[in-house]
């Protein structure tokens, strides 16, 4: 996937849970990509972030380190 | 009606409960007051010979026949207008009855041909019963008056409809088909024209016939038709049919019940079946006329392969062809990995045949690699659903809509594309139900005979959410929550954090009014009719799910049902209306990466572990790739193979192009379909699939009715789909077998929760059943949500309004929204094959007026539509119907290439694709475009067929 797919696909899901108050809005970006993500995607997140995150919203960003983190 | 009789009681079912009790002939039957006499006798097994009643319509009372004597009560009243009182006693047969009726058939017949030998009804006339009925032996009158039958005085028979002719010679104007068009339908096609003996039925004007006019050939002034006045060509062509099957449209998600009228295997006709509780005797013209695909010239019932996609198609052997597919796969997976091959699902297949796809996928295969169609339609529905009240499915069943008050109708069309339900909702509309439309465009319903709608929401494309925040705020801020309900049936919390979000002054009418692009005060009286007009009823399309938001927005209205007290009871809910024939049952039977059957996560272990027992296996415990995952993946070369059940993704999903390129980068694609498709261009197997008129099986459709598919003519392949995949499955080394349809389902039964009570002897003899079925709900389960949701208590979420990064600028000002035609059925591969083609020679592009101007394009020129992504030539068609600013068509015909303009952007949660919104510049055009010239040439590369030994030429592209 193009990562420039793939970062606007995560900063939709983060888009979704900011109103929720962070910690919650975290884990539901990161339950969300758990559930529904195959691996090989959250993979390619977890490189992306590696190389810098460019693109992601804050959020985005938060989510797919603790996905790493999780892991 | 002849050898095929469906049972009619003369005047419709009334519910009442309070009974009376009558006496007829001396038999006692008990009826629900405000029952006619006429079925009061029927229900007593009393057949009143009658002509002008029928079951299906009120009663009318103009043709004298059905008269009774009662006692007490003076003259010779019709029994189809009298009401059945307490203690009335009833004489169907007297001497007196017997002249009156004698008379009265003598009129008829005196002004009726007498070529019953030769006419098509013969058999099946119920003039000709009711003549056998009353005795009738001469006709006094002679035949050589005034009369409308003789070659002088018949007017000619009219054929223009493809699929029935109307012969006025043999009508005696009972007005059954006027009526059925009036109370069935809804459309009010037809009328009767002049007075007296100059009375005749008429499709409009003089200068109408029944093809020019407003008739949609819905089929229900045919079922009416006591004569052979208004019959099937094909009843007129074959004769009588002989047998019946009762078996399932395949077409979209009502799933109309109908019985295949046949000879031998030949199907005559497809009638409606009065007892289906989809549709309950009524039809469309799609499932009543457009079966004829089943038999067209073009479809492939050999197995074919080949090496690459541009080499003929070489005709082989179903042993090797599943060879062929198991050792290419194997291959894959032996070189790639075994997450370099996966598989599609479709909705038009069977629950059975779904099922083992999904099983072939997670156990031959051995990854999680499967999908479905939904993916690209109601996956938002799933998602947004599941998230708040705990399940995916819809709350109601069809007939809920005769107990609404208030209909709001979002992103659907439903008098096109859910013709059937859209006939009963227009039915409560006429009885004085409100209905307020939220869509772009001036669909039928806004405003159309007899119906009106209270309000019209002629939103921005894209701005769903926006106008549920708005409607929302207006019902917090007017304090018109139901308090009650939101206290005893949902998550406090939720609520609070919701109605704090929605309350915002941002989220109120005025602050959205210019993203929405509609006045606030239309919002905000939509919002109080909504949440206080009596049951509220949501109905939905792919209107709301397309989008980027799609899964937002059906949380939003979710949102709206819980905190206006509209769920768990008959006329209210949130109802999508799916687009195929068993998308619901597709989505149930495990179809997507994530789930198994049932909707149970791949990652719940013990869900896992029972299927693990069942099938022998270990299940993956991570969620496989989507069909756009899988779409991405080949172009990036790590997913090489895929199986495509009966989908063409190459001519309905978005940006064609990207599609193309992805199976392009194949190695091996294998489609299982019944014409070689736009895929199957870019496929090196295509096995033959089945009709449902060749399928056994079931479809679950909208309302989560589970019908039982049957067969009426052997496979024309030669095995069905089900044991073609097992097949598969077995050449790659897992055994899946079964020895019927009926064994699928009792393991699907067995391992579904939700289906544990149902079973193939069950359906065939209870007719359906709406999941669940199970201990808990043992007869199924019509309305959900009754004493508590699903997740125990409804979770509001909130729907913050994100507009799509689909922007339009000075290059691409206009909005480009899809969507299909009554006509024609998704990617056209059926209908086109039929005459319903008559209605829809070529997709169309309909622009408002104004746009049309500024460009200089007059009605029915051609134009480019161009997108970010391609490019695409169609004529345009002006209409009113339009927004300005906002563009239409349809995706029905391969050539148009609708989705080569569509975008990648898609739904947040699911990734359904966002066709509802794509940002296009429309110029004048007076040539194909270049993706519409590459097309073409395909013609000549991606679909010959190698000549057979027969020397049989070549089967060319699909359209």
């Amino acid at each position: 996937m193009k990562t420039e797919d793939l970062v606007r696909k995560a900063n939709q899901i983060a888009a979704f849970f900011a109103p929720y108050p962070e910690a919650e809005a975290v884990e539901g970006v990161v339950g969300h990509m758990r559930s529904f993500w195959e691996p090989r995607m959250r993979r390619q997140l977890a490189d992306h972030i590696a190389a810098g995150g460019a693109g992601l919203s804050p959020l985005a960003r938060k989510a797919g380190e603790k996905l790493m983190e999780s892991a | 009606m002849g050898m095929i009789e469906q049972p009619d009681r003369g005047t419709p079912a009334r519910e009442s409960a309070e009974t009376v009790s009558v006496t007829v002939d001396g038999h006692k039957v008990s009826v629900p007051k405000g029952t006619s006499v006429l079925r009061a006798a029927s229900e007593a097994g009393i057949q009143i010979p009658k002509l002008c009643a029928t079951d299906m319509l009120e009663a009318f009372g103009s043709c004298r026949l059905c008269l009774v004597e009662i006692d007490g009560v003076k003259g010779t009243p019709a029994s189809c207008t009298t009401p059945a009182a307490e203690g009335m006693v009833i004489h169907t047969q007297t001497d007196r009855l017997s002249r009156l009726r004698r008379g009265v058939m003598e009129l008829y017949i005196s002004d009726h041909p007498l070529d019953c030998l030769t006419c098509a009804a013969n058999g099946d006339c119920e003039l000709q019963d009711m003549a056998g009925a009353v005795g009738l032996r001469e006709v006094r009158y002679g035949m050589a008056g005034e009369n409308h039958f003789d070659a002088g005085s018949a007017k000619p028979i009219d054929g223009s409809n493809p699929y029935f002719a109307f012969e006025p010679a043999k009508c005696i104007v009972c007005s059954r088909c006027v009526r059925a068009c009036d109370e069935v339908q809804g459309t009010l096609a037809l009328t009767v024209q002049g007075r007296g003996f100059a009375s005749m039925i008429s499709a409009g004007t003089t200068a109408d016939d029944f093809f020019s006019s407003e008739c949609v050939s819905c089929g229900a002034c045919v079922q009416a038709c006591p004569t052979a006045t208004l019959i099937e060509k094909t009843v007129h062509e074959h004769g009588t049919p002989e047998r019946m099957v009762k078996t399932t449209c395949a077409y979209c998600g009502v799933g109309c019940s109908f019985e295949a009228h046949l000879q031998g295997d030949r199907v005559v006709r497809m009638v409606p079946d009065r007892e289906g509780g989809a549709n309950e005797g009524h039809s469309c013209v799609k499932g009543r006329f457009a079966w004829g695909y089943a038999t067209h010239k073009d479809r492939v019932t050999t197995p074919m392969v080949r090496e690459r996609t541009t080499d003929p198609w070489r005709p082989v052997s179903w042993d090797e062809a599943i060879e062929t597919v198991a050792r290419r796969f194997q291959a894959i997976q032996a070189e790639h990995g075994g997450q370099a091959i996966g598989g599609i699902t479709s909705s038009r297949c069977t629950n059975e045949e779904v099922y083992v796809v999904q099983k072939m996928v997670r156990a031959a295969f051995a990854n999680n690699n499967v999908d479905t169609c939904a993916r690209v339609c109601h996956s938002p529905t799933g998602y947004g659903l599941k998230t708040t009240f705990g399940t995916s499915a819809g709350t109601q069943n069809f007939k809920s809509v005769e107990k609404a008050d208030v209909v709001l109708l979002i992103g659907a069309n439903p008098t096109d594309a859910h013709p059937v339900f859209a006939s009963r909702m227009k039915r409560r509309l006429r009885q004085g139900a409100k209905l307020i439309v939220v869509d772009p465009r001036r669909i039928d319903l806004v405003r159309t005979p007899h119906i009106e709608a209270a309000h019209h929401i002629p939103l921005r494309p894209g701005t769903n959410v926006a106008v549920m925040n708005a409607l929302a705020h207006v019902i917090v801020a007017e304090g018109l929550v139901d308090e009650a309900f939101v206290a005893a049936r949902c998550e406090d919390r939720d609520f609070a954090r919701w109605r704090d979000f929605v309350a915002e002054t941002r989220n109120s009418p005025e602050a959205l009014a210019e993203t929405i692009g509609v006045d606030p005060a239309i919002l905000r009286a939509a919002a109080r009719l909504y949440a206080t007009g009596g049951n509220g009823a949501i109905y939905y399309g792919l209107g709301v799910t397309e989008h980027s938001q799609g899964s937002t927005m059906v949380m939003a209205m979710a949102n709206l049902a819980m905190a206006t007290g509209n769920l768990g009871r008959e006329g209210v809910g949130v109802n999508p209306l799916r687009g195929q024939n068993n998308v619901q049952g597709a989505c149930d039977m495990g179809s997507f990466p994530h789930e198994l059957s049932g909707y149970r996560h791949v990652s719940d272990a013990a869900t896992r572990a029972l299927f693990e027992d069942a099938w022998g296996v270990p299940i993956g415990a991570e969620p496989g790739m989507r069909i756009p995952n899988m779409l991405a993946a080949a172009i990036d070369g790590t997913f090489r193979g895929i199986f495509i059940q009966g989908e063409d993704i190459a001519q309905s999903d978005p940006n064609t192009r990207h599609v193309t390129a992805a199976l392009e980068a194949m190695d091996c694609v294998v489609v299982q379909d019944l014409f070689l498709n736009e895929t199957a261009a870019y496929a090196h197997v295509f096995l033959p699939g089945t009709s449902f008129l060749e399928k056994d099986g079931t479809f679950t459709n909208a309302e989560r009715r589970i019908n039982r598919v049957r067969p009426v003519m052997a496979e024309a392949t030669g095995m069905s789909e089900w044991e073609t995949v097992c097949r598969i499955a077995r050449a790659m080394g897992y055994d899946m077998a079964y020895d019927s349809a009926a064994d699928i389902m009792a393991e699907i039964a067995r391992l579904t929760p939700t289906f544990a009570g149902v079973s193939f002897a069950r359906l065939d003899r209870e007719g359906s059943l709406q999941w669940p079925v199970n201990d808990k709900a043992p007869n199924g389960t019509p309305v959900m949500h009754v004493d508590g949701f699903v997740r125990g208590k409804g979770r509001f979420m909130i729907t913050e309004y994100v507009a799509t990064e689909e922007r339009t600028n000075r290059y691409y000002p206009l909005i480009l929204t899809t969507g299909r035609i009554l006509s024609q059925y998704n990617v056209g591969q059926q209908t086109l094959k039929t005459e319903n083609r008559r209605w829809h020679e070529t997709d169309v592009l309909d622009i408002h007026p104004f746009d049309a101007e500024e460009r200089g394009i007059a009605d029915g020129q051609m134009v480019s539509v161009a997108s970010r992504k391609g490019a695409i030539t169609l004529p345009a068609r002006i209409t009113e119907r339009m927004p300005q600013g906002v563009v239409y068509t349809t995706f029905h015909h391969a050539l148009s290439g609708t989705n080569v303009i569509t975008t990648e952007y898609s739904d947040w949660a699911t990734e359904c694709p966002e066709y509802k919104v794509t940002a296009v510049q429309v110029t004048l055009s007076n040539q194909p475009s270049d993706w519409q010239v590459d097309r073409e040439a395909l013609g000549q590369t991606h679909f010959q067929v190698a000549r057979d030994a027969a020397g049989r030429e070549p089967v060319e592209a699909a359209e």
